[in-house]
């Protein structure tokens, strides 16, 4: 693949932090884009705020860099506006599932046609290592000095529960998977979700005895249960895991193809 | 006849995470003094690729070169 064709390589290197996970979550977006050929004048990609977000200033497509928790409201009007495009959001923990929480369920419930990239790396990243709602149970952060006693947001059951066509969970230890499950994304008409487990090794890996990139790596393959087993497991078993895998995969109508038909028939007189 | 790799590294855009250095089989990466990724071994690369796919800056290329012997 080559990186120009997808990249603002003038750019690079990007400004993430040595063995930070969202080089490797971008570019399986764009191995992504590559293998169902779209061609990137027709590629919107939406982001909020965060250091994943930052991820639009990288890619050489339509890009909008927009305000905390809100992409996916600015790609909503995006889709309405031009349902040919393909429209991909990046967001983070915090961004998706905290401040923007609420846009997440009500674009699923519409199953409207927009690619959700979730770069979770349990964090804010950005603002130096505050607690998200999918930071793990007992982890240090900067609001929880002494272990975070919340338990963690799981938003693949959520966005499963509230209408997506598609929603998936990988990580960046099991990159080909990763892949694999984008590629699968982005080819779903209709609203996807997938969740890429990241890392953050300034903010998240040194507060919680993970010292190196490597280890948090190493930490994403231990803690990795594949969807398939888990199944067999119960709820103390899979406390703390990563639940990998597709979690739902569905063909119900999009939102603006609904949209579109009502046009018609309005417009046609017929009710 | 096994596979052969040349190795270029993209100095500038190398932060030193030496996760390519983890995940290569033959373990021939290694950090130099000034924190950039360095081939130590380069006869020994297989062009698995595996620091390609690892390296989170893209600073990794591998270049498969016909091994005669
Ligand atoms: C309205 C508003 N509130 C708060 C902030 C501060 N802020 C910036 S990024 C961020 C969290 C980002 O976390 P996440 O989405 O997980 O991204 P990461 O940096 O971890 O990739 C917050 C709270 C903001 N920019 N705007
Ligand atoms: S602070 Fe964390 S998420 Fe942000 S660039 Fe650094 S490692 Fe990545
Ligand atoms: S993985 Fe990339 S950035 Fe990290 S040390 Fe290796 S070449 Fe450098
Ligand atoms: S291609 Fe494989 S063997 Fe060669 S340096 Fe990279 S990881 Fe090591
Ligand atoms: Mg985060």
């Amino acid at each position: 693949m080559e990186l120009e064709k997808y990249f603002r390589v003038e750019k690079l290197p990007h400004i993430w932090c040595p063995g930070c996970g969202h080089g490797s979550v971008m570019m399986s977006i764009a191995k992504g884009v590559d293998k169902l050929g779209w061609d990137p004048k027709k590629v919107v990609v939406v982001s909020g705020i965060g250091c994943s977000s930052r991820a639009a200033g990288y890619l050489n497509f339509n890009t909008l860099h927009t305000v905390h928790g809100r992409p996916i409201a600015f790609a909503t009007g995006v889709k309405l506006a031009n349902p040919e495009l393909h429209v991909i959001v990046i967001t983070g923990d915090g961004d998706g599932a905290a401040i923007g929480g609420n846009h997440l369920i009500h674009a699923c419930r519409r199953n409207i046609g927009i690619n959700v990239v979730l770069f979770n790396n349990q964090i804010y990243g950005m603002t130096s290592g505050q607690y998200s709602p999918m930071t793990p149970e007992g982890s240090m952060a900067t609001t929880s000095p002494f272990g975070n006693i919340e338990p963690p947001f799981d938003l693949c059951e959520l966005t499963k529960s509230a209408g997506a066509n598609f929603v998936a969970r990988g990580t960046v230890y099991h990159l080909p998977k990763l892949d694999s499950y984008m590629e699968k994304a982005f080819s779903k008409k209709g609203f996807s979700y997938l969740e890429a487990i990241s890392q953050c090794p300034t903010y998240y890996g040194r507060r919680n005895k993970l010292k190196t990139p490597l280890e948090m790596l190493e930490w994403q393959k231990e803690n990795s249960i594949d969807i398939k087993k888990a199944k067999d497991l119960d709820p103390e078993e899979l406390k703390g895991k990563i639940i990998t895998g597709i979690f739902t995969e569905r063909d119900e109508e999009e939102y603006t193809v609904r949209y579109d038909k009502l046009i018609a028939s309005v417009q046609g007189g017929k009710k | 006849m096994p596979k052969k790799g040349k190795v270029y590294i993209n100095e500038p855009w190398c932060k030193g995470c030496e996760i390519c250095a983890n995940f290569c089989p033959k373990k021939i990466l290694g950090l130099r003094g000034d924190g950039k990724m360095e081939v130590k071994d380069p006869e020994n690369c297989i062009a698995c690729n595996q620091c390609v796919l690892r390296c989170p800056d893209y600073a990794i290329k591998v270049e498969v070169i016909e091994n005669n012997d």
